[in-house]
């Protein structure tokens, strides 16, 4: 346990120089048009993204952030530039790369174990339950296991949303704004659940959120982006360890700092 | 006491037998049959075997008209509903056929098959694909996006995606669809055998008053007909509680 800890900690404070980039936006353009009105909504993103490294994407709501996720776990495709993983260019979406929708994403006429299980279709039947009692175990839901999605809380079919995207052993997670519909205590817990995974598990995750305390509580980076069409703003790294000390002046100042930032953008 | 509210329903339709038969048997008998005059009919269409007969005959067209139009109207529906180009180019024609009565194919229906079993069965096959289809349609185009994401992203082929997605996501509202439309079909059915066939329950109700004003018979070819119709709802209202087809979004 401590080992993760100080392990995490080192990771945080060396930062991004050290590893090895995993994701690689360039250039990236979108525009939408809808009855002959074009609409820019990104406007020339770039931006890497480290392996293993915790990331939140950081704006007001309807700023693009969410459009930017999209194109990067390749549902949508940009208008101008590329995204890239592993050097290799993005085409589609891809089992090693999940996105996390809010708990709307869960199957509701699967069971608990069915919805974990349900990217594991290719695996031989006995690994595929092992890998489902393990995950079942790791987001808490023991005893849940045959109950559908409409007996669960919101913060329940959330876990099991990130159970079922973990349970395929992705490289990345993209997750989109997956606690704002949670009331605030459960969302606090699920933070902390994340974290814990994040550490145990290692993944790139990149976090869309408009809350800015999330922001600096969650991530080693937190890329703060202008109302639309939306422009990377700032990147503020976040070089406190976990587990993070909410009230330290460490934590107020970056807090407080970005709270500048999304001010500042507006104020234009 | 479970049992006895359970009865209640029971205890009403009996409560309603009763003043009809004393609100038809005071001589007025001749406009309309006493429940009593209706059970005779019922015991002596029975015991002629013409009863089980007829309703054979008439569950014979409703389950090929009908099943015919399960098969065909729903891969269709669901087709035309995932390719929005196809649904605009057939929607305006789908709306302009809405509107006619499956009755007023009638005499189209006897021109291609003749009187008998074929023309009845197209009939009701008519009558129920529209409605099947217009549901699949729509049940296609309400499926939330994230599911068909989220089935893309872990994976899934064309046809994982239909089977795994496209197909439990339907399901609820489908279901709905298909036990409406078998009402209507049951509707039809009757109306069909009036004119383009000589069996069935709605052939013994032209018939029992064209040979001989037999109008207690008419009311318990009415009577069976109600009868089948809520046995066939019960059945389908069955197969919308299975647990994994009964969730909503």
């Amino acid at each position: 346990m401590t080992g993760t800890k100080s392990g995490s900690a080192v990771s945080t404070h060396s930062a991004t120089a050290a590893r090895p980039t995993k994701l690689r936006a360039s250039g990236i353009n979108k525009t939408f048009s809808r009855d002959g009105v074009v609409t820019p909504v990104l406007e020339n993103v770039n931006l890497e993204v480290g392996e293993g490294e915790f990331l939140c994407l950081l704006g007001p709501s309807g700023c693009g952030k969410s459009t930017l996720l999209n194109i990067m776990a390749g549902f949508l495709d940009p208008t101008a530039g590329t995204v890239t993983v592993d050097g290799k260019p993005v085409e589609g979406p891809d089992p090693r790369r999940i996105f996390v929708f809010q708990e709307r994403g869960v199957f509701p006429w699967l069971t608990v174990e069915g919805n974990i299980g349900f990217g594991l279709f290719r695996l031989p039947k006995a690994e595929r339950e092992r890998r489902i009692a393990h995950y079942v175990q790791m987001v808490g839901l023991q005893g849940f296991e045959k109950a559908y999605p409409q007996e669960l809380s919101g913060g329940m079919k959330q876990r099991v949303e990130v159970a079922r995207a973990l349970a395929v052993d992705p490289d990345m997670l993209f997750l989109d704004e997956p606690f704002g519909a949670l009331d605030s205590i459960t969302r606090l817990i699920m933070r902390r659940e994340l974290l814990r995974i994040w550490q145990a598990e290692r993944k790139t995750i990149i976090f869309v959120t408009h809350d800015i305390e999330e922001a600096v509580q969650l991530s080693d980076r937190v890329v703060v982006m202008s109302t639309r069409p939306a422009t990377i703003q700032t990147i503020v790294e976040i070089d406190i360890p976990h587990p993070r000390d909410l009230s330290s002046a460490r934590y107020l100042e970056l807090r407080d700092g970005i709270f500048d930032q999304i001010g500042l953008a507006h104020k234009i | 006491m479970k049992f006895l509210v359970r009865l209640r329903p029971f205890f009403f339709i009996l409560l309603l037998l009763v003043l009809w038969q004393f609100a038809a048997s005071g001589g007025h008998d001749h406009l309309f049959p006493t429940p009593v005059q209706v059970g005779a009919g019922l015991v002596e269409l029975f015991s002629q075997g013409l009863l089980a007969k007829y309703i054979i005959a008439s569950l014979f067209r409703v389950t090929w008209g009908f099943g015919l139009a399960v098969l065909t109207a729903i891969p269709a529906g669901l087709t035309i509903g995932w390719n929005r180009r196809l649904e605009m180019a057939l929607n305006p024609l789908l709306q302009l056929l809405r509107p006619i009565s499956p009755l007023a194919w009638i005499p189209i229906s006897i021109l291609w098959f003749g009187v008998g079993d074929m023309a009845a069965i197209f009939l009701i096959f008519l009558a129920s694909f529209l409605p099947l289809t217009l549901t699949a349609i729509s049940a296609v185009e309400s499926i939330p996006p994230v599911f068909v994401n989220a089935g893309r992203n872990f994976g899934l082929g064309s046809w994982e995606l239909v089977w795994r997605v496209l197909y439990p996501s339907v399901m609820p509202r489908l279901i709905i669809g298909i036990r409406i439309t078998l009402g209507i079909a049951w509707l039809v059915v009757v109306a069909a055998e009036m004119i383009a066939v000589n069996s069935g329950l709605g052939f013994l109700i032209v018939d029992a008053r064209n040979a001989g004003n037999r109008y207690d018979l008419v009311v318990a070819g009415m009577v069976t007909i109600g009868c089948i119709g809520l046995l066939l709802d019960t059945g389908m209202r069955s197969l919308e509680k299975i647990r994994s087809l009964r969730w909503t979004y």
